[in-house]
């Protein structure tokens, strides 16, 4: 038994802004930005959010894992939803994990998660159990920045415990230092920057560098024994240049996703390292840095057990699984960055009753509903008297959970009337294959692409924004579940 | 064993306001010009209404909650005023609650009334409601178009239905409707329209486009019951009795239960089951003289016929494409117009089909009365989504018939 990651995952949002549609709607304001105007970035729906994302790449990480051995959920991230209620909390109710968990959000700098994940080791070789750590961000650019074209949205999860890891943590090495190459304060939407060539010579080249070669110096590790360096930044070829002055060879330097996916934030150093240990052989060595306020260094080894770790969507799954996005308008109204006309409708009051919300959080987050144990019948919601049409027998009903169920949609409409963020908006009855349905939101859909018959995965999305109060509510919408539908 | 209503309650007057965009009536307004009809055809005072029923869908936005507004409006004598509301059914169920209440013996002369003042909603097309704190938490982003349209994908798999006859079918729902509203007075919308207008019209929720959807309108309708004795001791003739009233709310199956398959309406089936037994129809498709059925959009319509048991299952579509529902077929359907034409102001909207259905059967309907005389009227109510509904299905008809 040795610790390490027990598995991986990922998300990244299906839809790719095309940099050149965002270049070419603000090159009359920026020319320089048709430089940046090719590839695309990585682009949440308007129900994804952090916490959705997170959950996403937990669920791709955990797949069929038992999760009642799971100790600790956390949530790395720089854009978190909820300043004061536990992020992590919502993540873990969705997992549908015991309430006998510890959550924690982690925040305050790109390097949440890689100083995450080197805690997590840490608490889990002190006997804290299995914890999962999850990173997202999704981290808004003002329009026609550079950031709008650098940034992307994303998700990576990792399961860290005791066990036959697939990749054991050799060294950790941190270095801090308040370098502020961007900030955001604490009520501000979008980050601010320094000078690129600052930020490069007096940050990258000089913090990186130095906390390498100590890392892989505490390890015994020799810099050209590293066959992975996963860098995150956007800056031209950062990475190179921090690999060639600490020795690493040039071909072990990663791919940074920027071309397709862009920089996604604090979640960005697991996203490459996920991606890194998609396609890993035991016994190469990974070098992860994260950066930000100072450098995390991480020396990993992978091991015997990653060739018989089940496939999972993975990062490299979730770039294959993409449309194409060519209205720069629809990414500004996601992104809410343009006072668009959303008409009567949206007037809703969206109010949630707290009371309401904590009596059916399992229901609502953790989408449990019923089995009743006379007639075997699946429901939901669970309910106090059974819907078998020749059962309706009393307190018969225990838990079922339905969010990894697969389901089949029985009908469907695309709606043109009711308040859509992005109309129309598809919902229809998903009936579950072992029982059980619900009438439901759809996404991920594409218009004229839905056929009744079609199988359907659940998902956790935002529901609705309370815009008057600022509260996110979510539930589970359905998605395609074919991988050349979704 | 309980035996029903039928030929214990006959309609004494009855009125109907004009419907549509009524910009410059009141709700009240609406209600005094169905009343005021209503109580000259019944030809009694006010002081003789002895208990009221009024219906209201969307009351916060017009006259507000109980049954004073009614009571004030129409200076009722402080008699009993109760407010119902069941979804579309509302005004049907006023129609119930009037109607057994002089069936019962409990009073002589009853009102029901029902009233929908949408236009000063703000809106076009219903508006957008809350769902109560917890089914706001998971019920989907949805408009009444959308979970109606949710029939048709379903019908057309099950059945085979290529997507353009279906189409076409519900196409040729909506033209047929129009003609029949274009000869009424009171009708909101009274222009003729062809099968390609409705099939190339903007889309709402797939597959109904803006012609497969009602209107939204204003309107008031109103019945003055009373028992059969009384009314001939008033000098009525020719009266027109109540066969049934059946009413069917939807337990959960429908939206928890595999058992349903998304086609039909299972409350219909029941409910107009329950109504042809008490009304003593044992062959709806041969003994229906005429159908208002609860056209909210084309397609309720279209799969209503089958759950009404006078197209066969499957059968719809041919029976509305051979014309069989036509003002001129076996069975009108809607011959005043329908929803499609009268918009729905929904506390009003099943107290104007039993106001068409008492006209025709009296030789009153003007230009579009149906030649050989009506018998058995039947009228129908949809309220909620077809996966959790109200449905209620009354029978009205000649007396003695």
């Amino acid at each position: 038994m040795s610790i390490g990651i027990l598995a991986y995952g990922a998300h990244v949002p299906r839809l790719r802004l095309q940099r050149r549609a965002a270049a070419e709607a603000n090159a009359w304001f920026n020319p320089g930005l048709k430089a940046q105007g090719k590839g695309e970035r990585s682009m949440a729906g308007w129900d994804e959010d952090p916490i959705t994302m997170a959950v996403e790449a937990a669920r791709d990480c955990l797949a069929d894992l038992p999760r009642e051995a799971i100790q600790a959920v956390h949530l790395a991230s720089t854009t978190l939803p909820f300043a004061d209620r536990s992020n992590s909390a919502v993540v873990a109710t969705a997992l549908n994990l015991p309430q006998a968990i510890r959550t924690l959000d982690l925040s305050g700098s790109r390097r949440a998660a890689t100083s995450g994940l080197i805690a997590a080791v840490q608490a889990v070789a002190g006997g804290a159990g299995q914890t999962l750590l999850a990173a997202a961000d999704k981290r808004k650019a003002k329009a026609g920045s550079p950031q709008e074209m650098h940034y992307g949205d994303g998700a990576a999860a990792l399961l860290i415990g005791e066990g036959q890891p697939i990749a054991r943590l050799i060294v950790a090495h941190t270095e801090t230092v308040d370098f502020v190459d961007q900030f955001r304060a604490f009520d501000r939407a979008f980050d601010y920057g320094w000078e690129e060539r600052w930020i490069r010579e007096e940050g990258y080249l000089k913090i990186v560098p130095p906390a390498v070669k100590a890392a892989l110096g505490k390890a015994g590790v020799a810099a050209d024994g590293v066959s992975h360096f996963c860098m995150p930044g956007t800056l031209p070829r950062i990475a190179a240049l921090v690999a060639q002055k600490c020795g690493l060879p040039e071909a072990a330097v990663r791919d940074n996703l920027a071309g397709v996916c862009g920089d996604t934030g604090a979640a960005h150093a697991i996203v490459m390292l996920v991606h890194a240990l998609e396609r890993a052989k035991a016994g190469e060595r990974i070098v992860v840095a994260g950066f930000g306020q100072g450098c995390d260094v991480l020396v990993l080894e992978v091991t015997e057990a990653i060739a018989t770790l089940p496939p999972r969507r993975g990062v490299t799954g979730s770039l294959a699984r993409r449309r194409e996005e060519t209205s720069y308008a629809k990414f500004l109204a996601f992104n809410d960055l343009i006072p668009l006309d959303r008409g009567m409708r949206a007037e809703l009051d969206k109010a949630t009753a707290m009371t309401a919300l904590y009596r059916n959080n399992e229901m609502v987050h953790g989408l449990v509903g019923g089995r009743c144990t006379e007639c075997g019948t699946l429901q939901f919601p669970k309910s106090k008297i059974c819907v078998g049409p020749n059962c309706h027998k009393f307190h018969t009903q225990v838990d079922h959970p339905f969010a990894e169920m697969v389901g089949n949609v029985m009908s469907y409409t695309a709606d043109m009337l009711t308040y859509s963020p992005e109309p129309p908006q598809h919902f229809g009855m998903v009936q579950f294959r072992d029982g059980g349905r619900m009438m439901m939101d759809f996404t991920d859909v594409d218009v004229g692409k839905v056929e009744v018959g079609m199988p359907m995965r659940m998902v956790f999305r935002i529901k609705d924004q309370d815009q008057q109060r600022g509260f996110t509510r979510y539930f589970w919408k359905a998605a395609p579940a074919g991988a050349a539908q979704s | 064993m309980a035996t029903g209503i039928r030929d214990k309650v006959a309609i004494l007057g009855m009125g109907c306001s004009k419907f549509g965009e009524r910009w410059d009536c009141n709700a009240e307004d609406l209600m005094v010009e169905a009343y005021e009809e209503a109580l000259g055809d019944a030809g009694i005072e006010t002081k003789q209404i002895e208990a009221a029923w009024f219906a209201t869908g969307i009351e916060e936005q017009h006259v507000g909650k109980s049954g004073v507004p009614l009571a004030v409006a129409l200076r009722l004598g402080y008699i009993p005023v109760t407010r119902v509301e069941n979804y579309c059914a509302s005004g049907s169920e006023a129609f119930r609650g009037a109607a057994y209440a002089v069936a019962s013996g409990a009073c002589d002369i009853a009102l029901a009334l029902g009233c929908e003042k949408l236009k000063d909603t703000g809106y076009g097309g219903l508006p957008q409601r809350g769902r109560g704190v917890v089914n706001s938490m998971y019920w989907p982003n949805l408009s009444a178009p959308g979970v109606f349209a949710q029939l048709g994908a379903a019908y057309r798999a099950k059945h085979g239905v290529d997507a353009g006859d279906f189409k076409r079918a519900l196409a040729h729902i909506s033209v047929k409707s129009h003609d029949n509203g274009s000869r009424n007075p009171k009708a909101h919308l009274r222009n003729k329209i062809t099968e390609d207008t409705v099939m190339n019209a903007p889309m709402v929720a797939e597959p109904l486009g803006l012609f497969d959807c009602c209107g939204v309108s204003d309107g008031a309708a109103c019945a003055i019951v009373t028992t059969p004795e009384i009314a001939r001791s008033l000098g009525k003739h020719d009266l027109v009795t109540i066969k049934a009233l059946q009413l069917s709310v939807s337990n959960g199956t429908e939206a928890q239960h595999n058992s349903w398959d998304s086609t039909y309406f299972a409350t219909t089936r029941i409910a107009s089951k329950r109504a042809y037994a008490e009304a003593g129809i044992t062959n709806p498709r041969e003994q229906i003289s005429l159908v208002e059925v609860h056209d909210c959009f084309s397609v309720t319509e279209f799969v209503t016929m089958e759950d009404l048991h006078i197209s066969p299952e499957g059968g719809a579509l041919r029976d509305v494409m051979d014309g069989f529902f036509d003002a001129d077929g076996k069975v009108p359907c809607q011959i005043d117009g329908g929803l499609k034409c009268f918009g729905h102001p929904i506390g009003a909207s099943g107290l104007r089909m039993i106001y068409e259905m008492y006209l025709q059967m009296q030789g009153r309907a003007g230009e579009r009365q149906r030649k050989t005389q009506p018998v058995f009227g039947v009228t129908h109510n949809l309220g909620g989504f077809p996966h959790q509904n109200v449905c209620s299905v009354v029978v009205v008809g000649l007396d003695g018939a």
